[in-house]
């Protein structure tokens, strides 16, 4: 059998988390991971810690320790401002030889992915990927992962009994952020990196961030299918008046009605909305599990057959572009009853 | 430098809604379940062409699995590839993401003189999106992952690629040889060239390597090759809901979904 760099015998008892962050600001995905992280370190009496790698990032570490983590790792260079998975693999490669943690894990990101591919291969251990849940067998120590497959119709528990780290990558959203801001004591350590330009074979010729859309954690999804024809403006409406955001299923994003990252499901987004409303959607599964976490699911379409009725507590045979309007309309008329 | 030398690794998956679980084996239940090319690797197959039509290059098709699969991949070819290889073993089967990227890896290899390997961004039915940067590591060389848009320099043997990250996107460049995993959607895969189904169908255009033409390591491939073991399998289940139809004029159901509204955020 493949033998990993380091083996069971030689495993730290330390499940560490990859804290992915951007413009000084910790991705949601990394937060989930340790309010997991956190439950899984308490449940086996392991230790929990954050590694944090980038330039100038020492302001992150306390954000890591009051979610959780029991100690932070902080890989800081210059040549690490901006992502290149030539320069991160390298770095953390190091750090997970030195540290030997038992668990290692990344956000499903794009990132998180290109990062985790490698350094799987390069410690020659098992990954799974887009983990749906974790659980730890507390005999043992072997982590659990559950992953989908066939478009979410099948779940996999996996597992890499003989190999170490057991990483795993995340899906964003399937876990809750950690409730309490816990002021516990940690340790934080700044690792010595050694990195020179020639590790680096990536260029970055341009970067371009518009406002991020973040849909993982908003309390109101309004989404929109092929039904809509790719008119968005009465959703965006409504969105604003629930406080929410808008999403939309895979063909109005191919069509270029709307941007990709706003898209719902297997291959986009999995949000966990408070409410969610489907407009003019027909609910093919691949949609549907994006909004299997939504407490309540409204929907209308004018197929009293779609798919989508089955997934939906809710449900409106009819028109959206008549049953919008009316719904803003009444609600405008409440907030003003309300405010006064 | 010579002519570009570009593969395309493609796998065929099993069609995603005719799989089910059988709830009391609870394995995998594929009997009958047509197979196809893989939905994203068509997209990294459309990429390549589009490379071949402009700069001329040569194209293979790599891809792993039963010989049972090569009329799909010979199907692919007639899009307008040059060669195809299948690495077909049983020592192969029960591949993870470890072994599969290795034997791929070898079979890149053996190919050899590649300059760029081109991959979907994830398959359709284990969707772990490991594969092209795992690819990227054993090959030793570097990677630009999904990709909407690609360009190459031919005079600067480099390539730049647009990736989408979140709320934008970077322009990417690396030295080629390199691995390039194509966004899904990406493109519009073009049609077989029915021009091209004799000949894609030609005995000679398709080449079969076992393990030992590989010269693999035995304990890199296939089940020892795997650090991941499946202990459960499960079908997924669906959240219960109230399914509750709302009736009456516009008016009548804007103010019961106002109310309902009202009572949950």
């Amino acid at each position: 059998m493949v033998k990993s760099i380091y083996g069971v015998e030689e495993e730290s008892k330390i499940i560490l988390v990859y804290i992915e962050h951007a413009r000084g600001k910790i991705e949601n995905v990394s937060l989930e991971m340790l309010s997991k992280g956190r439950e899984l370190a308490d449940q086996i009496g392991w230790e929990l810690k954050g590694l944090v790698v980038g330039n100038d990032v020492d302001s992150l570490a306390d954000v890591v320790l009051e979610n959780g983590a029991d100690g932070v790792i902080l890989a800081d260079h210059r040549l690490l401002e901006n992502f290149t998975v030539d320069a991160y693999s390298h770095v953390v490669f190091t750090i997970l030889v030195d540290l030997k943690p038992s668990i290692f894990l990344l956000g499903a990101t794009a990132n998180g992915r290109d990062l985790a591919g490698r350094l799987a291969v390069r410690l020659r251990t098992g990954l799974n990927a887009d983990c749906t849940d974790l659980n730890i067998n507390l005999e043992t120590g072997v982590l659990v992962c559950e992953v989908s497959g066939f478009g979410s119709g099948v779940l996999a528990m996996i597992e890499a009994p003989y190999h170490r780290p057991q990483m795993a990558t995340v899906r964003p959203g399937v876990f809750s952020f950690p409730e309490n801001r816990l002021d516990r004591p940690g340790e934080v350590y700044a690792y010595k990196v050694e990195l020179n330009k020639d590790q680096i074979q990536t260029r970055i010729i341009e970067q371009i961030i518009a406002e991020e859309v973040d849909l993982t954690s908003v309390p109101v999804l309004v989404a929109g299918g092929r039904g809509i024809s790719g008119n968005f403006e009465a959703l965006y409406r409504l969105a604003e008046l629930l406080g929410g955001e808008v999403g939309a299923t895979r063909p109005p994003v191919d069509d270029g009605y709307i941007e990709r990252e706003r898209q719902i499901g297997q291959t986009g987004v999995v949000c966990s909305p408070q409410l969610a409303i489907c407009c003019g959607i027909s609910g093919a599964f691949h949609f549907v599990v994006g909004i299997e976490k939504a407490d309540i699911v409204i929907s209308i379409n004018t197929d009293s057959d779609a798919p989508i009725f089955e997934f939906s507590d809710y449900c409106v045979v009819g028109n959206v572009e008549s049953i919008l309007p009316a719904l803003e309309e009444v609600l405008m008329a409440d907030k003003e009853v309300v405010h006064g | 430098m010579g002519e570009l030398h570009i593969v395309v690794c493609v796998k065929i998956v099993p069609k995603p809604e005719e799989i089910r679980v059988d709830t009391e084996t609870r394995l995998l239940n594929r009997e009958g379940v047509r197979s196809e090319v893989n939905p994203p690797d068509m997209n990294a197959l459309e990429m390549a062409l589009t490379l071949k039509d402009e700069f001329g290059a040569r194209l293979d098709i790599l891809s792993m699995g039963p010989p049972s699969f090569e009329p799909h991949l010979r199907a692919a070819l007639a899009m307008g590839c040059d060669h195809v290889y299948l690495l077909s073993d049983r020592a192969f089967a029960g591949a993870d993401t470890l072994a599969t990227t290795y034997t791929l890896a070898k079979g890149i290899e053996k190919i050899s003189g590649v300059d760029i390997v081109f991959l979907g961004e994830e398959s359709s039915d284990g969707a772990t999106g490991q594969v092209p940067s795992g690819l990227a590591e054993w090959l030793n060389i570097p990677q630009l992952t999904q990709i909407t848009d690609v360009n190459v320099d031919l005079n600067q043997w480099v390539v730049q690629g647009r990736r989408e990250i979140k709320g934008g996107y970077e322009i990417l460049e690396v030295p080629i040889p390199c691995a390039i995993s194509v966004k899904t959607a990406a493109n519009e895969p073009r049609f077989m060239d029915f021009s091209r189904k004799a000949w894609a169908f030609e005995q000679d255009n398709l080449t079969i390597w076992n393990a030992s033409d590989l010269c693999v390591e035995e304990e890199y491939i296939g089940l020892p090759g795997s650090p991941t073991i499946v202990s459960d399998l499960a079908e997924a289940s669906v959240r219960e809901r109230k399914n509750i139809f709302i009736k009456g004029d516009a008016e009548e159901i804007a103010r019961q979904l106002a109310n309902i509204i009202q009572s949950v955020i």
